[in-house]
């Protein structure tokens, strides 16, 4: 048994996975839109909280 | 105080009086929205992108359809006891911004549980919680904070969209395939001649031959079913000596290895797969958020109101209504079959059908056409024909829509493959015969090799490469083509024909000239502020004319829908609007448009609008009569002919008084004349025009919205450059030739050393991507140094 047969198998193996994982998320949509991902990903804790007695002077 | 934009939406700000703290506004719909961003601490909306919102449009009684179950189960993508989807298309949707505030809706609604906004779409899909909240109350939400959804008839029809992903697929496993083999196929590219390569040579052929077998059999399939529909109809498409390219790799290499002849082609096969894919995909690729399909369908509402005999009103389907049925049309709404008007007073906008964006008045009793527009009050009318059967459908049962009549426009590519094809068979044939009297061990290893070798990768290449960069580059431009069949076409062409209405003149800028009494200063004051309180169109045109701003607060106003407007300030009295309602004794027939201004009681004059021609249009139709025959189609009366005639080249052929069908048959005939026409158009009018010439352009003020179906849109203010747009497709195609030119040496280099028996994997392995790669980069800089003379 030569380690080639491990090395090539191994190898073929881990391609696999990735070319797995590679139908999964074009099954699961990740392709429909490959644009909005990359602005979202900027977004996160923007919620500022404002004075709160400004604002209700505003309604009337 | 000019400079003053508003908060929310960047409209310039007419005074100080609606503010919050540091913050102008414009109206108060723009005000209430960021007081509901405020409140649910949402103002980061405005930190992403400056001004980034819409006034919120009046939809009371707009929505009211969506109470209607059946309705709403054909809206929705997903539903089941308490969670409902519902995808929305929203026009509005342009910024980084409006993906924050739209996907943090369940702050304002906490009954949704999700919302994701496919940008590209222009779509949001909603999550809600269907126990608690209704469809409805959700379109009331967006439209609340200036992202009113458009739905239409179509949604309702179409149900739930396929995504067809296969080509992503079988990218996806040809370029997987494509770089074990490389790797696989590495140990005997140089032939190291040892024991080590000789005990292991065959599990790696034969893991090669596995890998090569999705790519063939799957990834490759479109190319055989292709090729075997061209060869049924007598064509000799591109596909046919791809085909044979790739079962002659497939085979040869299959017995290769089975006999243990040589290692095979598979890296040379799954590597031209894989680049093929790639062009079919950089080809593939269009503009998401347009849609060049349209039919009626798109502009139509899902429902309408019917009133039945006991006053009683009832949303109904729109394909429900039926003949005699009294149908309850609100302001704003699209009237949908054509009608007898009942009551109310009907101010109809046909921008829509005509492009022309002038309202007309109908009296009780006249005749309404479908695809108008109510633009003052609610009228009632009485339906005299189902919606299919209504004057301006009846357009799309015309055949021009039924059947792919451009499918027989015969590309660059496939004009040349065939000669290629009979080329190639009779060098390979020749060079068997040859062979076969020579050497005839050699001559079925030649045979295949020619085969092999002169597979038109490159040549595939080059019009996808070429023209898909070409439509990336116009594009940007803002002339957006449905493919790049399409730009080739427009290269071809020979005469152009116009929509007048709408086309070449401009929906949004009138050219107002007044005439009668001069106005005094106070007047003027006064006319000022009376129009701003009005929302008509020509008040708003004439608004903007007008130069005074000083602010008074009138003592009365009062509209008087579709007539115009009364307005009194410190004993002076004006009337603004139709002849009848100043007073004008003399109520002649005009061609124009005009509002007529009266004070106290006198007539003073009128404003009279004419249609303003787009910047350009002169030079434009100077350049175009050069090379081609023009030609204006215009629906309208002959009232700006002499303009017309001052404006344009002497040799344009100017045509007035056509009705849609008219449009459709002038292009149809000349067509059979031999004529390759490009029709320019935007109203629903001239759909079944747009769809009968070879290339037709829809010309867009604003490209999100309406635009009937057509090969291309073109946004309204890069009308002028049109004529340049025209010479880069034909660029183009000298491109395309010099690419084939360019893999023609590749073949020949190829050729020689299959003719000559020396073809050995290694030197295909590097031809063929070489040639295609090169093909690819010659293409790219080209194009992209051609379009550099749109600036």
């Amino acid at each position: 048994m030569s380690v080639i047969y491990l090395l090539l198998s191994l190898s073929i193996l881990v391609a696999i996975v990735f070319f797995i994982a590679f139908i999964y998320s074009v099954k699961n949509g990740q392709y429909d839109d490959s644009y909005t991902p990359s602005v979202r990903m900027l977004f996160e804790d923007e919620l500022v909280k404002e004075q709160p007695e400004e604002l209700t002077k505003t309604k009337h | 105080m000019k400079d003053i934009t508003c908060f929310h939406c960047g409209n310039e700000c007419d005074s100080k009086n609606i503010a919050i703290k540091e913050k102008f506004f414009c109206c108060n719909g723009c005000k209430t929205v960021f007081e509901i961003f405020s409140e649910n601490d949402l103002t980061c909306y405005y930190d992403f992108q400056n001004n980034p919102g819409a006034i919120p449009e009046e939809i009371a009684g707009k929505y009211d359809f969506l109470e209607n179950k059946a309705i709403v189960a054909k809206l929705l993508e997903f539903s089941d006891s308490n969670i409902q989807i519902v995808n929305l298309y929203i026009p509005h949707i342009h910024c980084s911004s409006c993906i924050w505030v739209l996907e943090n809706l369940h702050k304002l609604q906490e009954n949704i549980s999700s919302s994701q906004v496919n940008f590209p779409k222009k779509t949001v899909r909603i999550t809600f919680n269907a126990e608690k909240t209704t469809l409805k109350e959700i379109v009331f939400l967006l439209s609340s904070i200036g992202y009113e959804p458009y739905i239409s008839l179509e949604d309702y029809e179409v149900g739930k969209k396929k995504v067809d992903r296969s080509l992503i697929y079988k990218l996806g496993i040809a370029g997987f395939a494509f770089g074990n083999v490389m790797f696989l196929s590495f140990p005997e590219y140089f032939e190291v001649s040892g024991f080590w390569l000789d005990q292991y040579k065959n599990v790696f052929r034969w893991l090669m031959f596995f890998f090569s077998l999705p790519v063939v059999f799957y990834s490759a399939q479109d190319y055989f079913i292709s090729a075997y529909k061209g060869l049924k109809a007598k064509i000799l498409n591109i596909d046919v000596p791809i085909a044979l390219g790739v079962s002659v790799l497939f085979i040869r290499s299959s017995v290769e290895i089975i006999f243990d002849l040589g290692t095979g082609f598979f890296d040379s096969l799954t590597g031209l797969v894989f680049f093929l894919l790639l062009g079919k995909f950089f080809q593939q690729k269009t503009y998401n958020f347009l849609s060049f399909e349209r039919d009626y369908k798109s502009y139509f509402p899902i429902a309408v109101t019917r009133v039945s005999s006991d006053k009683k009103e009832e949303n109904i389907q729109i394909y429900d209504v039926k003949k005699g049925d009294r149908l309850l049309i609100r302001n704003q709404e699209l009237i949908p079959v054509d009608g007898i008007l009942i009551n109310g007073n009907a101010q109809i906008d046909y921008s829509f059908v005509t492009g022309e964006s002038k309202t007309i008045r109908k009296q009780s009793g006249d005749k309404l056409f479908a695809g108008g527009k109510q633009v003052a009050g609610a009228i009632e009318l009485e339906a005299l024909t189902s919606v299919e059967q209504s004057y301006l459908t009846q357009l799309w049962s015309n055949d021009v829509f039924k059947k792919e009549h451009k499918s027989n426009f015969k590309t660059l590519t496939n004009s040349i493959s065939k000669n290629f094809t009979v080329t190639v068979l009779s060098i390979a044939i020749i060079s068997l015969v040859f062979w076969l009297f020579f050497d005839a061990s050699k001559a079925l290893n030649v045979f295949t090799a020619i085969l092999i070798i002169a597979c038109p990768c490159a040549i595939a290449l080059a019009a996808p490469f070429a023209f898909g960069n070409l439509l990336r580059i116009l594009g940007k431009q803002k002339f957006y083509v449905k493919n790049t069949d399409v730009l080739e076409q427009l290269a071809a062409i020979d005469t152009l024909v116009f929509d007048k209405t709408g086309t070449l003149t401009s929906n949004k800028k009138n050219t107002i000239k007044y005439e009668g009494d001069s106005l005094s200063e106070p007047e003027e004051i006064l006319l000022k502020n009376t129009l701003r309180g009005s929302n008509h169109p020509l008040s708003r045109a004439l608004y903007n004319l007008l130069d005074k701003n000083d602010i008074i607060t009138l003592d009365s106003y009062e509209e008087y829908v579709g007539k115009g407007i009364e307005a009194s300030y410190q004993n002076k009295n004006i009337k603004v609007g139709s002849a009848k309602l100043v007073n004008n004794a003399i109520e002649e027939k005009e061609l124009n448009t005009a509002v007529h201004i009266s004070t106290d009681n006198t007539y003073k004059g009128k404003f009279t609008f004419y249609n303003s021609y787009r910047k350009g249009v002169s030079k434009l139709f100077n350049k175009l009569k050069q090379h081609y025959n023009l030609v204006i189609l215009s629906g309208d009366n002959d009232s700006e002919k002499e303009n017309l005639e001052k404006l344009l080249p002497a040799k344009t052929k100017l045509i007035f008084n056509q009705k849609p069908e008219d449009k459709l048959e002038y292009i149809k005939y000349h067509q059979t004349e031999g004529a390759k026409v490009v029709m320019v158009g935007d109203g629903l009018n001239d759909a079944g025009a747009l769809a009968q010439s070879n290339v037709g352009i829809a010309i867009a003020e604003n490209v999100n919205v309406f635009s009937p179906a057509c090969d291309a849109i073109l946004d309204a203010s890069k009308l002028h450059l049109l004529e340049k747009y025209i010479s880069i497709a034909k660029s183009g195609i000298s491109i395309v030739k010099w690419s084939f030119a360019l893999s023609f040496i590749y073949n020949i280099i190829g050729l020689y050393f299959a003719i000559t028996g020396q073809l050995k994997p290694v030197i295909a392995a590097i031809l063929m991507p070489l040639s295609s790669i090169s093909i690819v980069v010659f293409t790219t800089i080209a194009t992209n140094l051609i379009s550099k003379k749109i600036k």
